[in-house]
Order: C-alpha cells, then sequence, then structure tokens
C-alpha cells in the first residue's frame, strides 16, 4: 500500500498550488456527475466545463470575496470556486431540496446570494444585462465592488451583450465582462457566428479596456483577470477579458459533437489546464508526483462525501410545490438569505 | 407508407415544402449542418443547401426580426427556436411587428412567417426547457397558435401553417417527439388549421385537450371506458383562433366537460374554453365545467415535474367529478 503525504491545509499553500488543487477539484467533481447523469442519478441537463478549468480557476482567484459573480450555465466551477459547498452543488444537481438552490435551479441554475454567486443562467446573454443592474446597485448604494461577468463568445452576438456593454461604458460602471472564447456555441464555430471574430475588438469598440489571456493557462488567466479587475475595482469603467479555451467534451450530454474535428480536439487536449500547470510546477522542482495525486486524492475524496450528502438528501416535499412564486404575505422584502 | 415518430413528420413536412416551394427558407440555431437540437432538420442543408437552410448566430431577436422581413418581401420563412423559453427574446417582434403587419398596412402587406419551437415539460429539464407559452402566444391577435399532437397531425398542420398567409406559431410538444410512430404518407395533404380534431366519439362526457397532454386524456379515456363510461376526446390542435362551435357541438350532446393543459391554470386557453361553454354551452351542461391544468408556478426540476404535470389520475377524478354532479 503507498501511503500518500498529508498535503499541507489549502490556505496555506502557494498560489499555484491552490490554483492546481481548484481546477482538480472542479475535474473531479464534473467527472462524476458526468457517470452519475449516465446513470440517472442526475437528469436534465448538464453541461460540462472540463478542459475550461483554467478560466474560472484563474478568475474565481483573481477576486476579492465581497465582489459579485454572475455566471451561464456551464458554472459548476465558478460556483464551487466561489465557496459554494460541493455538497451544495451536487445535491442542487440531483434536484434536492439541500441543494444551493433549494432543487429548484439544477445544473444551470446555481445561487448563492450569501457568497454574491447571482447564478448560473440557462438564457444566453441573460445574466449581461444582470451584472450591469448589480454594479449599478452598488454605485447607487455606495459600495464599490466589482462585478463579473462570465459568458461565452456565443453570447456576444446576442443583442444583450451590446446593450448591455453599452450601458456599461456610458455609465463607467464596475463590470468586468469576462468572456470565455471556447470557439464554438453548440455546433456554431465562431468564425459562423461572428463578424469580427477579433473579440477584443469587437468589445473595444463600446471604448471598453480589453484584455486577452490563454485560457488553458491558470497563471496567465489569473495575471490578467487580475489586472483588469485591479483597473475595474480602480474606477477605470468596465473592461473586457477574452479567455482562450476549449472544451473537451460535448456542449451537453446531449450532443453528439459531429461539428468538430477530432484532431482539433485531441491537440486542445495536448494542452489541458492541469496537465500544464502540475508539468510546469514538476519541471520548476515545486511539485512531484506524490504531491500531485495527494491533491488529486483529497478532490476525490470530496467529490465522494458530497455524492454521499446529495445521495441521502431528502427530495423537496410535494406540498412545497407552489411555494416561493410570489412572497408570502408579511415576509420581509428581498427574500431569505 | 413509413412508420414515423412525431419530429421525422416534422421534418417530413419541411422537406416537402422546401422542395414544392422555393420561397420557403428554414433559419435557426444550429438547424444545417448539425440538424438542430432535436435534430428536426437533420438532413435538409444537404439536401437543399445553405440558401434555404440558414444556421445562424445565437440571436434569437434577430431571426425572428428578419424572418418578419423576409416574409413581408414574400418569401415563407420557417424560424426555428431551440426552446420556446428562448423565444421570449423574439416576442418583442413577434408581437409588435409579424402580427401587426397585415392591420397595420391593411393588408397590403402580409407576414407567412412559422416560428417552429419545442413546448412542454416532461424531458426532466427545468423552466425554460419545459415552458407552456400557448395562452401568452394566443392572447395576441394576429398570431395564429398551433400545436400538433401525433406524427400524422405534426405533419398536415406544419404543411398549412408553412402555407397559410399569416404568422403561425407552430408549437411542437418535445415528450412527444419520440414518444410512438405512426404511418404518415408524405403525400402533401395538409390538415386544416382553426378546427378541432374529435380523436374518439363518446357519449357521457366531452375531454378537451392539446398537444403532449392527449396522452394522458388518452388514458383517462380508456380508463373511463372500463368502467363504462364513454369519453369523447378532442384534440383542440388550432389554439387560436379557436373552434369553439365543434367544442359546443360535442358537449351538447355529452352534457359534461373536463379541458386538460399542461400550461399554468390562471388565465390558460381552460378559462376560454370554459368561458365559451358559459355563454353559449351554458344550458347543454349537467355538470360544472372542470379543469386539469398544471399549477401557477414555475415548471420545477425533474422530481416534482411528475407532480406539476396533469396525471390520468387527475383526469379520471375530474371526469368522475361531473358525472357525480348530476
Ligand atoms: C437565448 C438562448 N438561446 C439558445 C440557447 C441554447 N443554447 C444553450 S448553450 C448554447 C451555446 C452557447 O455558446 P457559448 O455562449 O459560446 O457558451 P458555451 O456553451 O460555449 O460555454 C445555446 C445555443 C439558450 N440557452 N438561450
Ligand atoms: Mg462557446
Amino acid at each position: 500500500m503507498t501511503r500518500t503525504r498529508k498535503p499541507r491545509a489549502s490556505a496555506e499553500r502557494p498560489l499555484e498550488l491552490r490554483l492546481l488543487a481548484d481546477m482538480l477539484r472542479i475535474r473531479r467533481m464534473e467527472e462524476k456527475c458526468a457517470e452519475l447523469y449516465g446513470a440517472g442519478r442526475i437528469r436534465g441537463f448538464l453541461h460540462l466545463y472540463i478542459g475550461e478549468e483554467a478560466c474560472a480557476t484563474g478568475a474565481m482567484h483573481a477576486l476579492a470575496a465581497d465582489d459579485n459573480v454572475v455566471a451561464t450555465y456551464r458554472e459548476h466551477g465558478h460556483a464551487l470556486l466561489r465557496g459554494v459547498g460541493m455538497d451544495a452543488i451536487m445535491a442542487e444537481m440531483f434536484g434536492k431540496a439541500a441543494g444551493c438552490s433549494r432543487g429548484r435551479g439544477g445544473s444551470m441554475h446555481l445561487f448563492d446570494v450569501a457568497r454574491r454567486f447571482y447564478g448560473g443562467n440557462a438564457i444566453v446573454g441573460g445574466g449581461l444585462p444582470l451584472a450591469v443592474g448589480l454594479a449599478l446597485a452598488d454605485r447607487l448604494q455606495g459600495v464599490r465592488r466589482v462585478t463579473l461577468c462570465v459568458f461565452g463568445e456565443g453570447a456576444m452576438a446576442e443583442g444583450a451583450f451590446h446593450e448591455s456593454i453599452n450601458l456599461a461604458a456610458l455609465w463607467q460602471l464596475p463590470v468586468l465582462f469576462c468572456c470565455e472564447n471556447n470557439l464554438y456555441a453548440m455546433g456554431t464555430a465562431l468564425a459562423r457566428s461572428e463578424s469580427q471574430t477579433d473579440l477584443c475588438a469587437k468589445a473595444a469598440s463600446y471604448r471598453v479596456a480589453t484584455f486577452r489571456a490563454d485560457g488553458m493557462d491558470v497563471r496567465a488567466v489569473f495575471d490578467t483577470v487580475s489586472r483588469a479587475v485591479r483597473q475595474v475595482r480602480e474606477g477605470g469603467g468596465p473592461a473586457f477579458v477574452e479567455l482562450q479555451t476549449y472544451r473537451f467534451r460535448a456542449h451537453s450530454m446531449f450532443d453528439p459533437d459531429l461539428y468538430r474535428d477530432k484532431a482539433e480536439i485531441e491537440e486542445w487536449k495536448q494542452r489541458g489546464p492541469i496537465h500544464s500547470l502540475s508539468a510546469q510546477l514538476k519541471a520548476e522542482g515545486r511539485l512531484d508526483e506524490e504531491a500531485f495525486l495527494a491533491l488529486d486524492a483529497e478532490a476525490e475524496a470530496e467529490v465522494a462525501a458530497a455524492v454521499a450528502f446529495a445521495e441521502q438528501a431528502p427530495w423537496e416535499p410535494v406540498a412545497d410545490l407552489l411555494k416561493d412564486v410570489h412572497t408570502p404575505a408579511g415576509a420581509a422584502a428581498g427574500g431569505t438569505p | 407508407m413509413a412508420e414515423i415518430n412525431l419530429v421525422e413528420a416534422v421534418n417530413l413536412a419541411l422537406a416537402h415544402e422546401l422542395a414544392r416551394d422555393e420561397a420557403v427558407v428554414l433559419l435557426g440555431e444550429d438547424i444545417g449542418a448539425n440538424g438542430g437540437v432535436f435534430r428536426a432538420t437533420v438532413g435538409l442543408q444537404q439536401r437543399f443547401g445553405a440558401g434555404r437552410v440558414v444556421d445562424t448566430p445565437l440571436a434569437e431577436t434577430a431571426i425572428v426580426g428578419t424572418a418578419i422581413g423576409m416574409a413581408a418581401m414574400g418569401l415563407r420563412p420557417v424560424a426555428e427556436i431551440q426552446f420556446s423559453g428562448f423565444l421570449y427574446p423574439a416576442i418583442d417582434h413577434l408581437i409588435n411587428h409579424a402580427a401587426r403587419l397585415r392591420n397595420r398596412t391593411r393588408g397590403r402587406l402580409t407576414c407567412p412567417l412559422v416560428v417552429r419551437t419545442p413546448c412542454g415539460g416532461g424531458i426532466h429539464a427545468p423552466e425554460h426547457h419545459s415552458e407552456s407559452p400557448e395562452a401568452m402566444l394566443a392572447h395576441t391577435p394576429g398570431l395564429r397558435v398551433v400545436m400538433p399532437s401525433s406524427p400524422a397531425r405534426a405533419y398536415g398542420l406544419l404543411l398549412a401553417a408553412i402555407r397559410d398567409p399569416d404568422p403561425v406559431m407552430f408549437l411542437e410538444p418535445t415528450r412527444m417527439y419520440r414518444l410512438f410512430r405512426q404511418e404518415v404518407a408524405d403525400d402533401g395533404e395538409a390538415l386544416p388549421l382553426d378546427v378541432c380534431f374529435t380523436l374518439r366519439g363518446g357519449t357521457d362526457l366531452t375531454l378537451v385537450s392539446w398537444g403532449a397532454m392527449l396522452h394522458e386524456t388518452q388514458a383517462a379515456a380508456d380508463a373511463l371506458a372500463t368502467e363504462g363510461i364513454s369519453a369523447e376526446v378532442i384534440d383542440v390542435a388550432t389554439l387560436k383562433p379557436l373552434d369553439l362551435p365543434t367544442i359546443l357541438e360535442s358537449v351538447a350532446r355529452t352534457g359534461r366537460c373536463v379541458i386538460v393543459h399542461e400550461a399554468a391554470r390562471t388565465a390558460g386557453l381552460g378559462a376560454e374554453i370554459a368561458a365559451g361553454l358559459a355563454e353559449e354551452g351554458l344550458y347543454s351542461l349537467l355538470a360544472p365545467v372542470q379543469r386539469v391544468t398544471g399549477y401557477d408556478t414555475v415548471m420545477p426540476l425533474s422530481r416534482l415535474e411528475t407532480q406539476y404535470l396533469p396525471s390520468v389520475e387527475r383526469i379520471v377524478a375530474a371526469a368522475r367529478k361531473t358525472l357525480e354532479a348530476s
């Protein structure tokens, strides 16, 4: 039996190891979700982030605890790294009442208001005006805070993108528009969707600062998003970041993935963010295989516990079917935390 | 004649019209090379070319708005919206323009547009992927709202929708896409719009429904038959304009009516039908009209979905109630 070295408590680790550990947490959680989907434990839709982990990891680490985050339906990783517990995420995937959206959101609508995670969003482009509104409210209420709004490149073809970034720029609101450009919107390649495939150029036409990073390199994402966040936080108005990335899996569990060249997928897989970072850290003498396996085991253990939690969690009682459509008379406005 | 399911019937009708009429153009997200999320347009771009089966970016507002312009120029666009929850960004153009073009120009311009979109729950998907927006659409003067409930009616009604000179919202019950197969001849014969279809005759009560709920409604009629109760089953099919005379005629014979729909109850089309019966058929009613519907809530995630959707048991119970009342 091989003994795994006990890893250092996560908070004391150097940043690179925390980034690596978090990418592993997302990866292992999602691999398990895919398995549970196959087994019929998770139903409906499931959009995996596998291959793109460096984006959420670098970006979420660049934020302050108090910042707002708005995401898309491919948001499992973002939610996890904003501090939504894996237990609560997994229970939500199952549709259980212990989930972070109390079983009504599912994989596409993870929410955690206490952590200022304003949701996954099943509507492409749906989160963009919301993010602008959060930022405007912060300004009106005298709070200095950054709102990070994550979306795919497909959303940039929706009217909501243009209306939102224009408002944010016009009113100089503290929004960081963060585009995860994985080159495809379902089966539609970027060039078949955008007249301007240089997404930074497109955003720049609204007179916002633009940044671009290799979305397969978590350190590059962290550095770039950190710079962008700093500029927005210091009152420089909104900014736009393009993270160039790739999803290794199909769009969703229903997608036969016939629109991409297998060779293209394989090529990108060579640049897998977890593999890249761990290889770099090993080359730099800051990680060995044993330490890597320890981090991985830690992630696996967290996933196993989350699944056990979700499995035993109770279903929402049928009596609650009609609850929370309207605020009950006498309840505080603004809802329950 | 081939046995096909509902989504294949949609494909067959689209192919028939693309071949028959050069003015027919399909547009939507991933409908071409990819064949559509539900594969309703599979093979059509290969067969008719990228100029007739057009892949668009993610832009529902522009898809529908552009299709209205095309229709005003005499083309017959058929737009696909991947799920009816994604229709809402396009509602502006449907309500403000498609529905009013004819009226605004006093008939000088018409809008022969079809918007196809899957609707309804039962596929374990939350919210936007399980919407039943038919009443909202039907409330808009100028929009025709059609929902098939079998492969044969999907084929015949879609042909009619494409040939119709005015905008038609063609709502395809997702749960029925692959539920059963039926022989459908590709004969280009359209079914009439604006009329109900009586699916089975009966003498004791009338069950009125549309779309996927006809599956449960027919099963309820079967269950009632084992108790010796004879239920007539009507598929409304065109929800706007509503063929009230067919329903009135049936209820004049049976004296009892249960309306079944999966959309939320309040201001649903069941209320419209019940109001029509109250206004014009009250004296033939032997019992109060019953509605079996979804609830006034957002479609819940998979587990509670079965509680939300009207069940055979709920329909049978409502039917019994009308029989006990007299
Ligand atoms: C308004 C709207 N239209 C269509 C869809 C269906 N849909 C879901 S994801 C998706 C592709 C989005 O691509 P992108 O924005 O690039 O994000 P990615 O999936 O690549 O992360 C589509 C078309 C939707 N959810 N919402
Ligand atoms: Mg994309």
